[in-house]
Protein backbone atom coordinates (compact mmCIF):
# COMPACT_ATOMS: atom_id res chain seq x y z
CA UNK A 1 0.00 0.00 0.00
CA UNK A 2 1.59 3.50 -1.38
CA UNK A 3 1.25 5.91 1.69
CA UNK A 4 -0.66 9.32 1.65
CA UNK A 5 2.15 11.35 0.79
CA UNK A 6 2.93 9.54 -2.41
CA UNK A 7 -0.49 8.89 -3.36
CA UNK A 8 -0.86 12.82 -3.60
CA UNK A 9 2.06 13.15 -5.41
CA UNK A 10 1.22 10.75 -7.72
CA UNK A 11 -2.14 12.68 -8.57
CA UNK A 12 -0.75 15.82 -8.91
CA UNK A 13 1.76 15.29 -11.52
CA UNK A 14 1.54 17.00 -14.18
CA UNK A 15 0.70 19.82 -12.75
CA UNK A 16 2.53 23.18 -12.54
CA UNK A 17 4.55 23.95 -9.28
CA UNK A 18 5.74 27.14 -7.61
CA UNK A 19 9.29 26.56 -9.50
CA UNK A 20 10.12 30.03 -11.21
CA UNK A 21 11.02 29.11 -14.76
CA UNK A 22 13.88 30.55 -16.83
CA UNK A 23 16.39 29.27 -13.66
CA UNK A 24 20.28 29.10 -14.09
CA UNK A 25 20.81 25.42 -13.10
CA UNK A 26 22.56 26.66 -9.87
CA UNK A 27 19.19 28.10 -8.91
CA UNK A 28 17.02 24.95 -10.44
CA UNK A 29 18.72 22.82 -8.14
CA UNK A 30 18.11 24.86 -4.88
CA UNK A 31 14.76 25.13 -5.68
CA UNK A 32 14.23 21.91 -6.10
CA UNK A 33 15.95 20.99 -2.89
CA UNK A 34 13.45 23.47 -1.22
CA UNK A 35 10.49 20.94 -3.17
CA UNK A 36 11.61 18.48 -1.05
CA UNK A 37 11.21 20.03 1.73
CA UNK A 38 7.43 19.29 3.66
CA UNK A 39 5.25 21.29 5.41
CA UNK A 40 5.29 20.41 8.87
CA UNK A 41 1.22 20.54 9.36
CA UNK A 42 0.46 19.31 5.68
CA UNK A 43 3.44 16.84 4.84
CA UNK A 44 2.41 15.93 1.55
CA UNK A 45 3.18 19.84 0.19
CA UNK A 46 6.52 21.38 0.03
CA UNK A 47 7.41 24.57 1.51
CA UNK A 48 7.74 25.80 -2.56
CA UNK A 49 4.53 24.40 -3.19
CA UNK A 50 2.78 26.15 -0.27
CA UNK A 51 4.28 29.62 -1.94
CA UNK A 52 5.93 30.79 1.46
CA UNK A 53 9.37 30.80 -0.43
CA UNK A 54 9.38 34.35 -2.00
CA UNK A 55 12.69 34.71 -2.93
CA UNK A 56 16.06 32.60 -3.66
CA UNK A 57 19.40 34.18 -4.58
CA UNK A 58 23.24 32.89 -4.77
CA UNK A 59 25.75 35.36 -4.56
CA UNK A 60 28.69 35.33 -6.24
CA UNK A 61 30.70 33.88 -3.08
CA UNK A 62 28.40 30.81 -3.39
CA UNK A 63 26.27 32.06 -0.24
CA UNK A 64 22.69 31.02 -0.20
CA UNK A 65 20.01 33.55 0.54
CA UNK A 66 16.29 32.63 1.01
CA UNK A 67 13.18 34.54 2.40
CA UNK A 68 10.29 32.63 3.91
CA UNK A 69 7.15 34.58 4.24
CA UNK A 70 4.51 33.30 6.55
CA UNK A 71 0.90 31.86 5.68
CA UNK A 72 -0.52 33.79 9.10
CA UNK A 73 1.76 35.84 11.68
CA UNK A 74 1.54 33.55 14.14
CA UNK A 75 2.53 30.40 12.70
CA UNK A 76 4.73 28.56 15.24
CA UNK A 77 6.12 25.74 12.40
CA UNK A 78 8.12 29.56 11.53
CA UNK A 79 11.09 28.82 13.03
CA UNK A 80 11.46 24.82 12.37
CA UNK A 81 10.72 25.44 8.40
CA UNK A 82 13.74 28.27 8.86
CA UNK A 83 15.83 25.59 10.34
CA UNK A 84 14.24 23.00 7.66
CA UNK A 85 15.01 25.16 4.98
CA UNK A 86 18.92 25.99 6.11
CA UNK A 87 19.87 22.15 6.54
CA UNK A 88 18.74 20.87 3.56
CA UNK A 89 20.31 23.99 1.32
CA UNK A 90 23.70 23.16 3.41
CA UNK A 91 23.02 19.13 2.76
CA UNK A 92 22.78 20.09 -0.97
CA UNK A 93 25.94 21.92 -1.09
CA UNK A 94 25.50 25.18 -0.40
CA UNK A 95 28.33 27.09 1.72
CA UNK A 96 26.58 29.85 3.87
CA UNK A 97 22.60 29.49 3.39
CA UNK A 98 21.32 32.26 5.24
CA UNK A 99 17.14 32.30 5.79
CA UNK A 100 15.08 35.37 6.49
CA UNK A 101 11.14 35.78 6.97
CA UNK A 102 9.74 38.72 6.17
CA UNK A 103 5.87 40.28 5.01
CA UNK A 104 7.98 42.20 2.16
CA UNK A 105 5.46 39.74 0.03
CA UNK A 106 2.87 38.99 2.00
CA UNK A 107 1.42 35.23 1.50
CA UNK A 108 -1.63 34.71 0.29
CA UNK A 109 -3.76 31.37 -0.18
CA UNK A 110 -3.50 32.23 -3.83
CA UNK A 111 0.26 31.86 -3.70
CA UNK A 112 -0.09 28.14 -3.79
CA UNK A 113 0.58 25.99 -6.53
CA UNK A 114 -1.89 24.11 -9.14
CA UNK A 115 0.25 20.99 -7.82
CA UNK A 116 0.04 22.48 -4.03
CA UNK A 117 -4.20 22.43 -4.81
CA UNK A 118 -4.54 19.15 -5.59
CA UNK A 119 -2.19 17.53 -3.14
CA UNK A 120 -3.82 19.23 -0.32
CA UNK A 121 -7.13 17.75 -2.04
CA UNK A 122 -5.86 14.41 -2.11
CA UNK A 123 -4.68 14.54 1.84
CA UNK A 124 -8.21 14.76 2.55
CA UNK A 125 -8.37 18.63 3.06
CA UNK A 126 -10.50 21.28 0.50
CA UNK A 127 -8.04 23.42 -1.14
CA UNK A 128 -8.60 27.08 -0.49
CA UNK A 129 -11.29 28.55 -3.06
CA UNK A 130 -9.68 30.95 -5.95
CA UNK A 131 -10.19 34.23 -5.23
CA UNK A 132 -13.23 36.35 -7.45
CA UNK A 133 -11.51 38.91 -9.94
CA UNK A 134 -11.51 41.92 -8.14
CA UNK A 135 -11.49 41.07 -4.60
CA UNK A 136 -8.47 42.22 -2.97
CA UNK A 137 -8.92 40.17 0.62
CA UNK A 138 -9.90 36.32 1.57
CA UNK A 139 -13.29 36.09 0.44
CA UNK A 140 -15.14 34.66 3.58
CA UNK A 141 -18.61 34.13 1.45
CA UNK A 142 -16.53 31.49 0.30
CA UNK A 143 -16.17 29.65 3.17
CA UNK A 144 -19.71 28.62 3.46
CA UNK A 145 -19.74 26.86 0.16
CA UNK A 146 -16.30 25.06 0.97
CA UNK A 147 -16.22 22.05 -1.89
CA UNK A 148 -16.16 19.03 -0.18
CA UNK A 149 -12.43 17.05 -0.67
CA UNK A 150 -14.38 13.33 -0.64
CA UNK A 151 -17.17 13.62 -2.83
CA UNK A 152 -16.69 17.16 -4.27
CA UNK A 153 -20.37 18.35 -3.08
CA UNK A 154 -21.11 22.13 -2.36
CA UNK A 155 -23.88 20.96 0.04
CA UNK A 156 -21.90 21.73 2.81
CA UNK A 157 -21.55 23.83 6.11
CA UNK A 158 -18.89 25.57 7.63
CA UNK A 159 -18.77 24.61 11.82
CA UNK A 160 -16.11 27.04 12.70
CA UNK A 161 -13.85 29.32 11.22
CA UNK A 162 -10.45 28.02 13.11
CA UNK A 163 -9.70 24.33 12.80
CA UNK A 164 -6.47 22.32 14.25
CA UNK A 165 -4.14 24.85 12.68
CA UNK A 166 -4.34 28.46 12.16
CA UNK A 167 -4.84 27.39 8.25
CA UNK A 168 -7.80 25.36 8.66
CA UNK A 169 -11.42 25.81 8.96
CA UNK A 170 -13.57 22.98 10.04
CA UNK A 171 -16.88 21.63 7.25
CA UNK A 172 -19.51 19.05 7.31
CA UNK A 173 -21.18 17.78 4.44
CA UNK A 174 -24.49 17.08 3.91
CA UNK A 175 -23.95 14.13 1.03
CA UNK A 176 -21.29 12.03 2.49
CA UNK A 177 -22.54 13.12 6.04
CA UNK A 178 -18.62 13.63 7.55
CA UNK A 179 -17.02 16.85 8.73
CA UNK A 180 -13.90 17.49 6.73
CA UNK A 181 -11.34 20.67 7.16
CA UNK A 182 -10.24 23.24 4.83
CA UNK A 183 -7.48 25.45 3.90
CA UNK A 184 -8.49 28.54 4.55
CA UNK A 185 -8.40 31.25 1.80
CA UNK A 186 -6.35 34.39 3.09
CA UNK B 1 13.38 45.22 33.72
CA UNK B 2 14.49 47.39 31.09
CA UNK B 3 14.12 50.50 31.97
CA UNK B 4 13.75 52.04 28.15
CA UNK B 5 11.65 54.99 28.18
CA UNK B 6 8.58 55.13 25.88
CA UNK B 7 8.98 55.96 22.46
CA UNK B 8 8.75 59.31 21.58
CA UNK B 9 7.83 59.25 17.60
CA UNK B 10 4.77 59.26 16.92
CA UNK B 11 4.13 56.35 14.84
CA UNK B 12 6.56 54.12 17.08
CA UNK B 13 4.21 55.16 20.10
CA UNK B 14 0.88 54.00 18.10
CA UNK B 15 2.59 50.97 17.23
CA UNK B 16 3.10 49.55 20.44
CA UNK B 17 -0.14 50.62 21.45
CA UNK B 18 -1.10 48.31 19.25
CA UNK B 19 1.44 45.73 19.85
CA UNK B 20 0.34 45.76 23.18
CA UNK B 21 -3.02 45.46 23.02
CA UNK B 22 -2.65 42.53 21.07
CA UNK B 23 0.17 40.61 23.34
CA UNK B 24 -2.38 41.22 26.05
CA UNK B 25 -5.40 40.42 24.53
CA UNK B 26 -3.59 37.41 22.88
CA UNK B 27 -2.75 36.41 26.56
CA UNK B 28 -6.51 36.35 28.41
CA UNK B 29 -7.87 34.57 25.26
CA UNK B 30 -5.05 31.94 25.51
CA UNK B 31 -6.56 31.45 28.94
CA UNK B 32 -9.69 29.73 27.68
CA UNK B 33 -7.35 27.03 26.20
CA UNK B 34 -8.74 23.99 27.65
CA UNK B 35 -12.11 25.32 29.25
CA UNK B 36 -13.96 26.62 26.44
CA UNK B 37 -17.47 25.75 26.46
CA UNK B 38 -17.53 23.95 23.48
CA UNK B 39 -14.55 22.16 21.44
CA UNK B 40 -14.76 24.55 18.55
CA UNK B 41 -14.83 27.67 20.80
CA UNK B 42 -11.73 26.31 22.84
CA UNK B 43 -9.98 25.97 19.66
CA UNK B 44 -12.03 29.42 18.01
CA UNK B 45 -10.11 31.70 21.18
CA UNK B 46 -6.54 29.41 21.05
CA UNK B 47 -6.30 30.55 17.58
CA UNK B 48 -7.23 33.75 18.03
CA UNK B 49 -4.80 34.29 20.74
CA UNK B 50 -1.99 32.35 18.49
CA UNK B 51 -2.69 35.13 15.89
CA UNK B 52 -2.53 37.78 18.11
CA UNK B 53 0.35 37.13 19.73
CA UNK B 54 2.11 36.59 15.99
CA UNK B 55 0.96 39.96 15.24
CA UNK B 56 2.18 41.81 18.46
CA UNK B 57 5.05 39.72 17.48
CA UNK B 58 5.21 41.42 13.85
CA UNK B 59 4.78 44.94 14.88
CA UNK B 60 7.42 44.10 18.25
CA UNK B 61 10.10 43.29 15.07
CA UNK B 62 9.18 46.67 13.79
CA UNK B 63 9.99 48.30 16.57
CA UNK B 64 13.24 46.73 17.29
CA UNK B 65 14.42 47.26 13.40
CA UNK B 66 13.11 50.65 12.47
CA UNK B 67 12.45 52.68 16.01
CA UNK B 68 15.64 51.82 18.26
CA UNK B 69 13.46 49.58 20.41
CA UNK B 70 14.85 46.54 22.50
CA UNK B 71 14.38 42.64 20.83
CA UNK B 72 10.88 42.06 20.43
CA UNK B 73 11.49 39.69 23.66
CA UNK B 74 12.38 42.32 26.37
CA UNK B 75 10.23 44.40 24.96
CA UNK B 76 7.20 41.96 25.34
CA UNK B 77 8.30 40.71 28.57
CA UNK B 78 10.63 42.79 30.33
CA UNK B 79 8.80 45.93 31.07
CA UNK B 80 7.19 46.90 34.01
CA UNK B 81 3.32 47.58 34.27
CA UNK B 82 3.90 51.88 33.85
CA UNK B 83 5.51 51.32 30.65
CA UNK B 84 3.01 49.00 29.26
CA UNK B 85 0.16 51.04 26.97
CA UNK B 86 -2.23 48.44 26.57
CA UNK B 87 -6.01 49.35 27.03
CA UNK B 88 -8.12 48.17 29.94
CA UNK B 89 -10.29 46.68 27.27
CA UNK B 90 -7.22 43.69 27.05
CA UNK B 91 -5.96 43.77 30.46
CA UNK B 92 -9.40 42.33 32.04
CA UNK B 93 -9.58 38.69 33.16
CA UNK B 94 -11.90 36.44 31.03
CA UNK B 95 -14.71 36.52 33.10
CA UNK B 96 -17.61 34.29 31.75
CA UNK B 97 -17.57 33.28 27.97
CA UNK B 98 -20.23 36.20 27.41
CA UNK B 99 -18.07 38.23 28.83
CA UNK B 100 -14.92 37.15 26.24
CA UNK B 101 -17.53 36.64 23.69
CA UNK B 102 -18.38 40.17 23.53
CA UNK B 103 -14.83 41.92 23.87
CA UNK B 104 -13.40 40.11 21.41
CA UNK B 105 -16.12 41.53 19.19
CA UNK B 106 -15.86 44.69 20.22
CA UNK B 107 -12.27 44.55 20.35
CA UNK B 108 -11.45 43.27 17.06
CA UNK B 109 -13.93 45.27 15.34
CA UNK B 110 -11.35 48.13 16.25
CA UNK B 111 -8.39 46.20 15.11
CA UNK B 112 -10.03 45.68 11.61
CA UNK B 113 -10.37 49.22 11.66
CA UNK B 114 -6.91 50.11 12.82
CA UNK B 115 -5.39 47.85 10.24
CA UNK B 116 -7.04 48.99 7.12
CA UNK B 117 -6.00 52.61 7.95
CA UNK B 118 -2.66 51.64 8.33
CA UNK B 119 -2.53 49.71 5.33
CA UNK B 120 -2.61 53.08 3.51
CA UNK B 121 0.99 54.26 4.73
CA UNK B 122 3.55 54.72 3.25
CA UNK B 123 5.80 52.57 4.27
CA UNK B 124 5.90 49.53 1.90
CA UNK B 125 6.96 46.76 4.88
CA UNK B 126 3.84 48.20 7.07
CA UNK B 127 1.74 48.65 4.67
CA UNK B 128 1.65 45.20 3.36
CA UNK B 129 1.94 43.85 7.01
CA UNK B 130 -1.31 45.87 7.56
CA UNK B 131 -2.88 44.21 4.85
CA UNK B 132 -2.31 40.69 5.95
CA UNK B 133 -2.96 41.34 9.42
CA UNK B 134 -5.75 42.58 8.60
CA UNK B 135 -7.24 39.42 6.69
CA UNK B 136 -6.55 37.34 9.21
CA UNK B 137 -8.53 39.52 11.48
CA UNK B 138 -11.48 38.89 9.39
CA UNK B 139 -11.40 35.60 10.42
CA UNK B 140 -11.89 36.97 14.32
CA UNK B 141 -14.48 39.44 13.25
CA UNK B 142 -16.33 36.96 11.43
CA UNK B 143 -16.38 34.35 14.07
CA UNK B 144 -17.06 36.77 16.79
CA UNK B 145 -20.36 38.31 14.39
CA UNK B 146 -21.31 34.65 13.84
CA UNK B 147 -21.46 34.43 17.79
CA UNK B 148 -23.14 37.61 18.57
CA UNK B 149 -26.05 36.92 16.53
CA UNK B 150 -26.67 33.49 17.59
CA UNK B 151 -26.59 34.52 21.48
CA UNK B 152 -28.48 37.96 21.08
CA UNK B 153 -31.18 36.23 19.35
CA UNK B 154 -30.71 32.69 21.30
CA UNK B 155 -32.72 31.50 24.56
CA UNK B 156 -33.64 34.27 27.08
CA UNK B 157 -30.69 33.22 29.16
CA UNK B 158 -28.20 33.69 26.64
CA UNK B 159 -29.46 37.36 25.51
CA UNK B 160 -29.82 38.42 28.96
CA UNK B 161 -26.00 36.86 29.43
CA UNK B 162 -25.19 39.18 26.52
CA UNK B 163 -27.04 41.85 27.28
CA UNK B 164 -25.35 42.27 30.83
CA UNK B 165 -21.66 41.47 29.15
CA UNK B 166 -22.31 44.51 26.77
CA UNK B 167 -22.89 46.69 29.50
CA UNK B 168 -19.73 45.61 31.45
CA UNK B 169 -17.78 45.62 28.64
CA UNK B 170 -18.71 49.01 26.45
CA UNK B 171 -17.17 52.03 28.53
CA UNK B 172 -13.49 49.84 28.65
CA UNK B 173 -14.50 49.33 24.48
CA UNK B 174 -14.44 52.86 24.10
CA UNK B 175 -11.41 53.44 25.60
CA UNK B 176 -9.66 51.59 23.28
CA UNK B 177 -9.85 55.43 21.69
CA UNK B 178 -8.17 57.25 24.08
CA UNK B 179 -6.39 60.19 22.53
CA UNK B 180 -2.63 60.50 22.95
CA UNK B 181 0.08 62.92 22.97
CA UNK B 182 1.64 62.40 19.36
CA UNK B 183 -2.14 61.84 17.84
CA UNK B 184 -1.83 65.31 15.49
CA UNK B 185 1.47 64.82 14.27
CA UNK B 186 0.61 61.18 13.35
CA UNK B 187 -2.92 62.47 11.94
CA UNK B 188 -0.83 65.13 9.37
CA UNK B 189 1.45 62.17 8.01
CA UNK B 190 0.92 61.40 4.54
CA UNK B 191 -0.12 58.17 3.09
CA UNK B 192 0.96 56.18 0.43
CA UNK B 193 -2.01 57.48 -1.84
CA UNK B 194 -1.35 61.22 -1.21
CA UNK B 195 -3.85 61.45 1.84
CA UNK B 196 -3.29 61.42 5.94
CA UNK B 197 -3.42 57.57 6.80
CA UNK B 198 -4.26 57.98 10.26
CA UNK B 199 -7.85 59.45 10.65
CA UNK B 200 -6.91 59.82 15.07
CA UNK B 201 -9.21 58.10 17.69
CA UNK B 202 -11.93 60.43 17.83
CA UNK B 203 -12.94 59.61 13.93
CA UNK B 204 -11.88 55.87 14.57
CA UNK B 205 -14.07 55.91 17.82
CA UNK B 206 -17.07 57.44 15.64
CA UNK B 207 -16.29 54.71 12.96
CA UNK B 208 -16.70 52.03 15.06
CA UNK B 209 -19.41 52.64 16.95
CA UNK B 210 -21.33 53.37 13.65
CA UNK B 211 -20.78 50.00 12.88
CA UNK B 212 -21.10 48.15 16.09
CA UNK B 213 -24.45 50.05 16.77
CA UNK B 214 -26.20 49.00 13.62
CA UNK B 215 -25.23 45.66 14.19
CA UNK B 216 -26.62 45.22 17.58
CA UNK B 217 -30.12 47.56 16.57
CA UNK B 218 -30.18 44.64 13.47
CA UNK B 219 -29.83 41.76 16.31
CA UNK B 220 -32.78 43.94 18.19
CA UNK B 221 -30.67 45.56 21.09
CA UNK B 222 -32.36 48.30 22.14
CA UNK B 223 -29.22 50.15 22.65
CA UNK B 224 -30.67 53.48 24.76
CA UNK B 225 -32.41 51.09 26.76
CA UNK B 226 -29.00 49.54 27.68
CA UNK B 227 -27.78 53.19 28.23
CA UNK B 228 -24.60 52.54 25.63
CA UNK B 229 -24.92 55.95 24.17
CA UNK B 230 -24.00 57.56 27.68
CA UNK B 231 -21.48 55.46 29.11
CA UNK B 232 -18.21 57.29 29.55
CA UNK B 233 -14.60 55.86 28.54
CA UNK B 234 -12.39 54.13 30.75
CA UNK B 235 -9.26 55.33 30.32
CA UNK B 236 -5.38 55.70 31.27
CA UNK B 237 -4.47 52.63 29.50
CA UNK B 238 -2.08 54.55 26.63
CA UNK B 239 -0.35 56.70 29.56
CA UNK B 240 0.53 53.86 31.30
CA UNK B 241 -2.38 53.84 33.86
CA UNK B 242 -3.65 50.20 34.53
CA UNK B 243 -6.37 48.18 36.45
CA UNK B 244 -4.79 46.14 39.42
CA UNK B 245 -5.31 42.86 36.80
CA UNK B 246 -2.77 43.73 34.38
CA UNK B 247 -0.02 43.70 37.48
CA UNK B 248 -0.51 40.06 38.27
CA UNK B 249 -1.22 38.74 34.23
CA UNK B 250 2.59 40.10 33.89
CA UNK B 251 3.75 38.50 36.44
CA UNK B 252 2.28 34.85 35.38
CA UNK B 253 3.36 36.27 31.64
CA UNK B 254 6.47 36.67 31.96
CA UNK B 255 6.76 34.02 35.04
CA UNK B 256 9.00 32.02 32.69
CA UNK B 257 10.96 34.51 30.96
CA UNK B 258 12.49 35.80 34.38
CA UNK B 259 13.72 33.00 35.16
CA UNK B 260 16.75 33.57 32.81
CA UNK B 261 15.67 37.22 30.72
CA UNK B 262 18.84 36.38 28.35
CA UNK B 263 18.21 32.68 27.58
CA UNK B 264 17.90 31.83 23.44
CA UNK B 265 14.77 30.21 22.44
Amino acid sequence: MVNQAETAGIRAEGLKGNIPDGLTLELRRYWEVLDGVPDPEIPVISVVDLGIVTRLTVAEDGAVRVILTPTFAGCPALRWMEKTVQEALLEAGASVVEVQTTFENPWTSERISEAGREKIRNFGLAPPPRRRPGCSGPDLDALARAACPRCGSENTSMKSPFGPTLCRSLHYCFDCLEAFEQFKPL
Amino acid sequence: MTNQPLPTAPLARYLLHLADDQLVMGHRNSEWTGLGPILEEDIAFSSIAQDQVGHALAFYEYLNQECGLADPDQTAFNRPESLMVSSWLVEQPIGDYAFSLVRHWCYDQAVYLRYESLSQIQDPALQALATKLRGEVKYHTFHANTWMKSLLQGSEESRLRMLTALKEVWPMALGLFESWSGEKALMEQVGHAGQPWYPGERHLQQHWQAGTLESLVLWSVDVEALGLHKVEPVLGGRQGYHSEHLASMLEEMTAVFRLDPQAEW
